[in-house]
């Protein structure tokens, strides 16, 4: 069942029309979030998307695997397999791109951030030193799922990292920047969640009448770029 | 496969919801090649019964048809057209006249067609000559209400919603009314079996749990929907407590930390960090779907190839089987 495609690519079966491509470093079993081994992923989700397209029905590439659903009718799991092997063998970092930088604008305030003082006083800091660190990361798009447009970005510095609120709440505003231990995201939509917030994001992150839909894609680099509220409102935004 | 003449109604005209029901989605057969913005599937929950509803109408098997969930949906037609309805034998009638599943009829202007609730199993699929005239969003119309994409505004059917279809010719007479042989119908129990693939994780699960897993029986919990069935039994152990989030196929079999193992169906998150033993093949996820609380499944092992076997055995099936001429 499980294929070596090399030192640092599995394969295993998933479902009927599905398999699973795992990625690691330097050969460990053990799937850790690391940029590296999300660029393996985006490098191999590309060139799957390139030669492979006439076979596969979707992808769902995360932080360290690629889910291939394929289309029965045109091609068989071994025949999948092969191919995929043939295609990902010379898969490694030398040749990789880092993904595109994205800047997503964010109004940092008490008044949009509702956790920002329980963050900064769990972490000693002052309110301004949590926005600078959370500012001064450049983060990666690991993973999007979850709800529609909902992209996971990782890793946040571990001194602002803050686990999910023990009952989440039933409304976070659409646009809300939130951390959930070392993820953070931008709610695409006004839905319920377990985040903390911290800002405001008057971007789109998922416009079904826009062209691209979403704002980022996973193996994307993303930084926030502080706003004030003027720049907010002019941008779009809307205060809850 | 019957030819059917119909042009598009200009005026939006079609069937009118009088009544709901418990649980109405429009679906086709499902959105496909958007997991990479989040969106799931979705789609009809009982593709066999949802495939057969098309043919009878004379259908590509794409076309948008309703599901309705456990019953009590009543329409008035706006216009004449061709119906059938198949899957759970949910008492039908048009003006209070009986009708049969599994064979398509005539539906004059002004006719009420009503679905009363299923004895046993759980969904039916109205299907009309021509398709449900609906726009499509991300490539389908298949409603996912969770992710408020599909249908005609991202939700279950409500009364006074109308379902645009094709007007049938006056003069075209030739449309053929077909029905399904009763020995080629499906049979709706309260037992599946389900054939599942060893997979994802399943070399975090001994020897000894994949044996009971495939040994012991399971009951479907109060907790069943399109999202997946949860089941009730002996709790699977699993070596790991959770893994890195990643993507979950239709069918896959994931095990939480309480054991007790939850199929994941048509309107399953797209990722999730919960190990999982394997999938469900279609087939069967497909029976399972016809399943309500307190019905019985067990797992059987099966391998991809015998899988792959399968899966192509009953597409061949489908397609040579001949539907009756009425």
């Amino acid at each position: 069942m499980s294929t070596h495609i090399n030192d640092n690519i599995r394969l295993e079966a998933a479902g009927e029309n599905a398999l699973i491509l795992y990625f690691s470093d330097n050969g460990q079993a053990t799937a850790v979030i690391t940029p590296e081994i999300s660029s393996k992923v985006h490098q191999a989700e590309q060139l799957i998307r390139q030669h492979l397209s006439a076979e596969i029905v979707d992808l769902i590439p995360s932080y360290a695997s690629i889910l291939v659903v394929f289309n029965l009718l045109e091609i068989d799991h071994h025949h999948l397999r092969n191919k995929l092997k043939k295609l990902l063998k010379q898969c490694d970092n030398s040749n990789s791109r880092p993904g595109r930088l994205i800047e997503l604008p964010a109004y940092y305030s008490l008044e949009s951030g509702l956790d920002l003082a329980r963050i900064a006083k769990r972490a000693k800091l002052s309110v301004e030193q949590v926005i600078a660190l959370h500012q001064g990361q450049e983060y990666r798009v690991y993973a999007i799922g979850f709800a529609p447009g909902f992209a996971y970005l990782g890793e946040v510095d571990k001194r602002i990292a803050m686990p999910r609120l023990a009952t989440p709440r039933l409304k976070v505003p659409k646009g809300a920047v939130a951390i959930a231990d070392r993820q953070t995201a931008v709610y695409p939509a006004e839905s319920p969640g377990g985040w903390n917030i911290i800002a405001l994001c008057p971007l789109d992150m998922f416009n079904a009448q826009a062209e691209p839909i979403m704002t980022v894609a996973v193996g994307d680099r993303v930084k926030f770029v502080a706003i004030d509220k003027q720049q907010y409102v002019k941008l779009g935004g809307k205060l809850p | 496969m019957t030819k059917v003449i119909a042009k598009a109604s200009n005026n939006e005209l079609g069937l009118l919801v009088t009544n709901a029901g418990v649980l109405s989605l429009v679906q086709d057969s499902g959105r496909y090649g958007a997991f990479n913005l989040g969106l799931t599937n979705g789609g009809p929950a009982d593709s066999l019964a949802f495939n057969w509803a098309n043919r009878l109408c004379g259908n590509e098997l794409n076309c948008t048809a309703i599901e309705i969930n456990l019953g009590g949906l009543e329409l008035t037609a706006q216009v004449d057209c061709v119906i059938a309805v198949t899957g759970a034998p949910m008492p039908l009638t048009l003006n209070g006249q009986q009708r049969l599943l599994w064979q398509s009829f005539s539906v004059k202007a002004g006719d009420t067609i009503k679905l009363a609730y299923a004895p046993v199993g759980v969904r039916c699929y109205l299907a009309v000559a021509g398709g449900f005239v609906i726009k499509a969003s991300f490539g389908s119309t298949a409603t996912v209400c969770r992710e408020s994409v599909g249908g005609l505004n991202g939700d279950k059917l409500a009364v006074n919603d109308v379902l645009p279809c094709h007007i049938m010719l006056r003069d075209d007479n030739k449309l053929k009314q077909l029905m399904l042989a009763e020995h080629q119908q499906p049979h709706y129990t309260n037992e599946v079996v389900l054939h599942t693939i060893l997979s994802y994780q399943q070399r975090y699960f001994s020897a000894i749990e994949k044996k009971l897993f495939f040994a012991n029986e399971y009951q479907v919990s109060k907790h069943w929907d399109r999202m997946g069935y949860r089941l009730q039994g002996r709790a699977v152990k699993a070596d790991i407590k959770g893994i890195l989030s990643e993507g979950i196929c239709y069918g896959a079999v994931q095990i939480p930390a309480d054991g007790q193992p939850i199929v994941l169906l048509n309107d399953r998150q797209t990722i999730g960090g919960y190990p999982k033993i394997g999938a469900v093949i279609s087939t069967d996820c497909a029976k399972l779907a016809q399943l309500r609380q307190g019905d019985r499944v067990r797992f059987e092992p099966i391998s991809m190839s015998k899988a792959d076997n399968i899966f192509h055995l009953n597409l061949s099936r489908f397609n040579q089987t001949q539907l009756i001429s009425l």
